[in-house]
């Protein structure tokens, strides 16, 4: 047993100078090891006499457990310095610039369409298409626009046949007709989509955006139309109150028709939407004309409702302060980027159009 | 419409001040565009004669002119007009006054060395017409007032309206006068109205031909013989220049002010000019005419001609013609107030691209019974001013006049409307707007009047109610936030879907043109038919895209020369195949250029490549919905593409319908554009190629499966010919045993030093796993056999020692 204590000694002085794992290790081995020194002792246990039995087993095992924690002890401090030597040796310039990434964006308009889907989603409007391609009889004729009406003029108009029967659609109001002809009233539907007409300065492009908002039932007069409509602009412009103002118009395939402008103001060259005394128009609407319901096989007498169209673009100009409609699709990389949205900024019922 | 409040009150006996009429006419539906005032700063603009002109000293083009306007002193003014000579009288602007067409202000500033002391004016510059070609000749008349103001001292501002064009009646002074007295805007005065008091017939034989599209059904007229033609009183002057027409003689300014008062296009015939008759007919091929306008026309079948026995004299309700036309000289007028079909008036202006005030009139509708009026107003003003003798009216008519009669139920203004008119306000704002009514039983019998084209049914009075008593009167009917019907479909939540997919990659979405340059479009056409657009915008837009990759390059060649070079852009948009509706499909196509990492102190710098595309579109997939293990790839691919760097992916190895599109752009394209960057990839996933996912989220979750016993993983390295697709050593590794297989991955590709040639080794790492026990080393030899047996037979490849 004094070896025992002898070796506790020694090894509490060897443990006290620098060693390293490997050694620290092989210590263990010498003493733990199957052939060890401490090993060896407990094979002895059982030659000593019984009565020393006893006291020889538990004093042994106390040294057992001694010399346990202090190798123990040791393994540890030593991985503790080694983690400590690794992390001084590791330390790097943490202000270096990260791995290069980059951001998507999604067009402002393909946002806006997002916004005003949602808005409508809430009063109960589902999303409708019709192709860019369109017949004459659909973009025109069945909108109560015959041949040789003056308002064709108010269109310029893509064709592409010489018999002016197909043509880019020059509003989304063919969507109505589609609609109509493919399903039973009631209606209550928009459409976005490309919009063409074949006029190019700083206000207007070939091409643009409309989305167009149809819905019929029994009953549904004027005031439903008021009512969505200023509903919408709220929401959209996330505003809690608006001025609205609505203007007789004509269009051939409303009756009465109506032009709606807006309430704004210019406060350090910004228009600030909802104040002031100045009117901007925004949108067309008015009730559907009896003429387009025969159309579709509607029948007026029994269905009435609302129809309006209004620019996307513009809409997305207002709302976001872009000045230059032709730079929507200019395709300029800093002006994509710029007005472009993250494409995590999904607009949604629940968490509103912005964050 | 260009009107003034001034001479609205003409017809309008109001107290109320301009702002009030600007309001009101807003909320009748009478557009105002713009108000300008034509009395501010105009006294400036002054009558001036030219004394003298010589050629400036330096500029070929240009004359130094000196100028009288009524100073002493003659001003020097440098002119670039070619009718600048000496004895025009002019309109002259001085420093200081502002040119109403393009708002500068003008300065004394010298013009190639020569002073100017201000300007002498075109038509175009003072917005009186389109004429730029030269500036403004004025009438001899003028010479008693140079140095006077040449516009009245009017305060009355000019206001633009935009006249919608259902409403032809409010084109004249007097229909707008009716709107607003309706709708309570002080009160429409009424005109005993004078009647051309006459024993003589007018002798001038008219006849309208009976023939098939005859576009004139009523023509009336007067004669008028001995006048004599002058300049105009100074209040008709006035008058026209008020609303920015330029006076011309006394009888063209009382035609044109009959016009614009009430709606009503005259025509003034040099009688003596007139060979025997009127023959109202349609004209033929080939004949010929000169138009008022100075222009030569050439006519075709069917136009409505007014002509005489000679040949055409003008185009009926368009415009006149030269050898019958009035001059100051001119003794003796026939006066033409016709009833033009608004359709026949259409199609021939638009065939020779004419548009005049009398065309835009007729084609939107005349009121048929306004030609006797017009007539009696213009003569008995042309023997005030001109003097002479006025035969009695001549009425030829084909076809006479048939009033519309519409029903009308007054429950359908609450219904439409949304709220109630009293009857009394109804019928107050009907008998103002002109309607007589009849009561029948449940409904009433309106009688619509005759200036009104535009009113045919029920809805059309609704609308007359409800305009006139105002929009603001429409209550706001708040809506029910209700969803009886899903917002997005399948493919709309799709397309949403792989729009924010792609963008999350790093793409930034573009929007371009549908349309686009057929030189592009021909390089990614492939094996599409070209659409042209018949009247395209500009020879760089003329057909419609075959694909979206032509507009992408184009704009990521832009961006290039801006000095971007990295750049990732996508579209998801319409491609077209065909010119019918619907012949287009939904695509999403994105583009890349340059490198993927630029020189950085943390990344080695590689260029953009296929498999970076290949990520993307194979990551999109996946991410909606689609199982990577079934899809097939393979090399064929349109060629637009690098022949060696492309592939095509379908959903499933026997589906028909390719998914996806990727790899390097054709370098020969890339050339040919002359586009520099060092690498450019792109993709395309066609949407209306994809099947639309399994119903909900819900139904797209299998039941949750996993595996918790020991899993091993096992390389593999094959030997095999060079033109074996990797994808072919997967998909026999994957057939051994689906349930104990759970992963593939190839770590290394290697051609060259011992591997023979044509030739190459690749290797694969296999994960095995059971979902049922730990596999045991006898277990895993027998896979590692299988897999080894199973990739040699069915690509030829071996196992390498």
């Amino acid at each position: 047993m004094s070896d025992l204590k002898k070796i506790k000694d020694e090894l509490f002085l060897k443990l006290k100078s620098k060693l390293n794992l490997s050694e620290v290790n092989q210590m263990k081995s010498d003493l733990f090891g199957k052939n060890g020194l401490v090993s060896s002792q407990f094979k002895k246990i059982g030659t000593i006499a019984e009565a020393e039995r006893k006291k020889f087993a538990s004093e042994l095992n106390v040294i057992k457990v001694e010399l346990q924690d202090l190798i123990n002890l040791k393994i540890k401090e030593i991985e503790n310095e080694e983690i400590r030597e690794k992390l001084q040796k590791e330390k790097i310039d943490i202000t270096l610039p990260e791995r290069p990434f980059v951001r998507g964006k999604i067009h402002p308009v393909s946002q806006t369409i997002d916004e005003i889907s949602s808005i409508f989603s809430e009063i109960g409007f589902s999303v409708e298409e019709g192709p860019d391609v369109e017949s004459e009889y659909n973009n025109f004729t069945a909108l109560n626009t015959p041949e040789n009406h003056p308002a064709r003029d108010m269109h310029d108009t893509f064709y592409l046949d010489e018999k002016k029967e197909r043509l880019l659609r020059t509003h989304t109001s063919p969507v109505q007709i589609r609609t109509m002809l493919k399903d039973k009233p009631p209606f209550k539907i928009i459409a976005p989509g490309r919009t063409y007409r074949s006029d190019s300065d700083q206000t207007h492009a070939p091409m643009f955006h409309q989305v167009e908002g149809l819905h019929i039932d029994k009953d549904i007069n004027m005031g439903h139309l008021k009512g969505c409509l200023n509903y919408f602009i709220k929401e959209f412009f996330e505003l809690d109150k608006i001025k609205m103002r609505f203007r007789p118009s004509h269009f051939p395939f409303t009756e009465p028709s109506a032009e709606v402008d807006i309430g704004y103001e210019m406060k350090d060259g910004k228009i600030i939407i909802g104040e002031g005394d100045q009117w901007l128009e925004i949108l067309g609407c008015g009730m559907v004309h009896p003429n387009v319901l025969r159309n579709v096989k509607v029948d007026p007498i029994k269905f009435q409702g609302y129809a309006f169209g209004m620019g996307i673009d513009r809409l997305a100009m207002l709302k976001y302060g872009i000045n230059d409609l032709r730079a929507f699709f200019d395709c300029d990389y800093r002006w994509l980027n710029h007005f472009g949205f993250d494409p995590l900024d999904v607009p949604t019922n629940y968490r509103g159009l912005s964050r | 419409m260009k009107i003034t409040f001034d001479w609205l009150k003409d017809h309008l006996k109001t107290n109320l001040k301009e702002k009030n009429l600007l309001e009101q006419l807003t909320n009748v539906g009478l557009e105002v565009e713009g108000v300008q005032n034509l009395s501010l700063g105009k006294e400036l603009f002054k009558v001036a004669k030219i004394i003298k002109t010589i050629k400036h000293p330096n500029a070929d083009r240009l004359k130094v002119c000196d100028v009288d306007v009524g100073e002493k002193e003659f001003k020097k003014v440098v002119c670039g007009a070619a009718n600048a000579v000496e004895g025009l009288i002019t309109v002259y602007a001085p420093p200081g006054s502002i040119i109403p067409k393009t708002k500068t202000k003008l300065v004394v500033a010298k013009i190639r060395g020569v002073t100017s002391y201000g300007m002498l004016c075109s038509e175009f510059e003072l917005n009186l017409s389109d004429e730029s070609d030269g500036i403004i000749e004025l009438s001899s008349g003028y010479k008693k007032i140079i140095g006077k103001n040449y516009y009245s001292k009017s305060k009355s501002n000019l206001i633009d309206l935009s006249i919608t064009p259902n409403r032809p009646d409010c084109l004249g002074i007097r229909g707008i006068a009716r709107d607003l007295a309706a709708s309570g805007f002080g009160k429409l005065i009424d005109f005993k109205k004078k009647k051309i008091k006459s024993n003589n017939r007018q002798p001038l034989k008219v006849k309208i031909t009976k023939e098939k599209n005859q576009g004139c059904s009523m023509f009336g007229s007067c004669l008028i013989t001995d006048v004599k033609n002058t300049e105009s009183p100074q209040w008709l002057k006035d008058k026209l220049i008020s609303i920015g027409q330029k006076p011309i003689s006394a009888i063209v300014d009382i035609t044109n002010y009959v016009m614009f008062d009430l709606n009503r296009p005259l025509h003034a015939y040099d009688a003596d000019k007139i060979e025997k008759g009127i023959i109202v007919r349609n004209s033929k091929s080939g004949e010929k005419f000169t138009a008022l306008d100075n222009k030569d026309y050439k006519l075709e079948d069917g136009m409505c001609v007014i002509s005489d026995h000679k040949g055409v004299l003008g185009l009926g309700g368009i415009i006149g013609g030269t050898r019958s036309g009035t001059e100051l000289d001119t003794k003796n007028i026939l006066l033409e107030s016709a009833y033009f079909k608004p359709g026949s008036i259409r199609t021939t202006a638009k065939k020779l691209n004419l548009d005049t005030d009398a065309k835009f009139r007729f084609e939107r509708g005349v009121d048929p019974l306004s030609i006797e009026d017009g007539l009696n107003k213009a003569a008995i003003l042309i023997k005030e001013i001109c003097g002479g003798k006025i035969s009695k009216i001549d009425i030829q008519k084909i076809e006479t006049h048939k009033t519309k009669i519409v029903k009308f139920d007054i429950n359908s203004v609450e219904k439409i409307a949304g709220f109630k008119i009293s009857t009394k306000e109804i019928f107050k704002i009907l008998e103002n707007l002109g309607f007589k009514f009849k009561k029948k039983k449940n409904f009433f019998e309106l009688i619509v009047p005759s200036w009104r084209p535009d009113i045919t049914q029920e809805i059309d009075i609704v609308e007359e109610l409800v305009r006139i008593s105002g929009y603001d009167r429409i209550r706001i009917i708040d809506p029910i936030k209700e969803r009886k019907k899903s917002t997005l479909n399948k493919s709309q939540k799709l397309f949403h879907f792989l729009q924010r997919s792609i963008a999350s990659k790093g793409y930034i979405e573009a929007i371009t043109w549908s349309f686009t340059d057929s030189n592009y479009n021909n390089y990614f056409r492939n094996t599409k038919k070209e659409i042209k657009i018949v009247n395209p915008i500009s020879t760089e837009l003329d057909v419609l895209r075959n694909s979206i990759f032509s507009n992408l390059i184009i704009y990521m060649n832009k961006n290039l020369d801006r000095g971007f070079k990295d750049l990732s852009i996508y579209e998801i948009g319409p491609t077209f195949s065909g010119s019918k509706p619907g012949e287009q499909n939904t695509v999403v196509c994105g583009l890349s250029s340059g490198k993927k990492y630029r020189l950085s102190w943390i990344e080695k710098e590689r260029n953009v490549d296929v498999f970076d595309v290949k990520k993307d579109v194979v990551q999109t997939l996946i991410e909606t919905g689609y199982k990577s293990e079934e899809f097939f790839i393979d090399n064929k691919t349109p060629d637009y593409y690098h022949p060696g760097k492309s592939g095509r992916l379908f959903l499933k190895k026997d589906e028909d319908l390719v998914a996806a599109y990727f790899g390097e752009i054709h370098p020969s394209i890339i050339k040919k554009i002359d586009m520099k960057t060092e690498s450019l990839v792109g993709f395309e996933i066609f949407l209306d190629n994809l099947k639309l996912p399994a119903k909900t989220l819900n139904d797209q979750k299998n039941k949750f499966n996993v595996s918790d016993y020991q899993k091993s993983e096992r390389d593999f390295a094959f030997i095999i010919n060079k033109d074996v697709n990797a994808q072919d050593l997967i998909n026999a590794i994957a057939s051994v045993d689906q349930n104990l297989i759970s992963n593939i991955r190839v770590f290394d590709v290697y051609e060259g030093d011992n591997i023979p040639r044509n030739q190459k080794s690749i290797a694969i790492s296999v994960t095995i796993q059971s979902t049922e026990k730990t596999l045991n080393d006898n277990d895993l030899e027998n896979i590692n056999k299988l897999i080894i047996e199973t990739v040699q037979n069915k690509t030829g490849a071996k196992i390498r020692s």
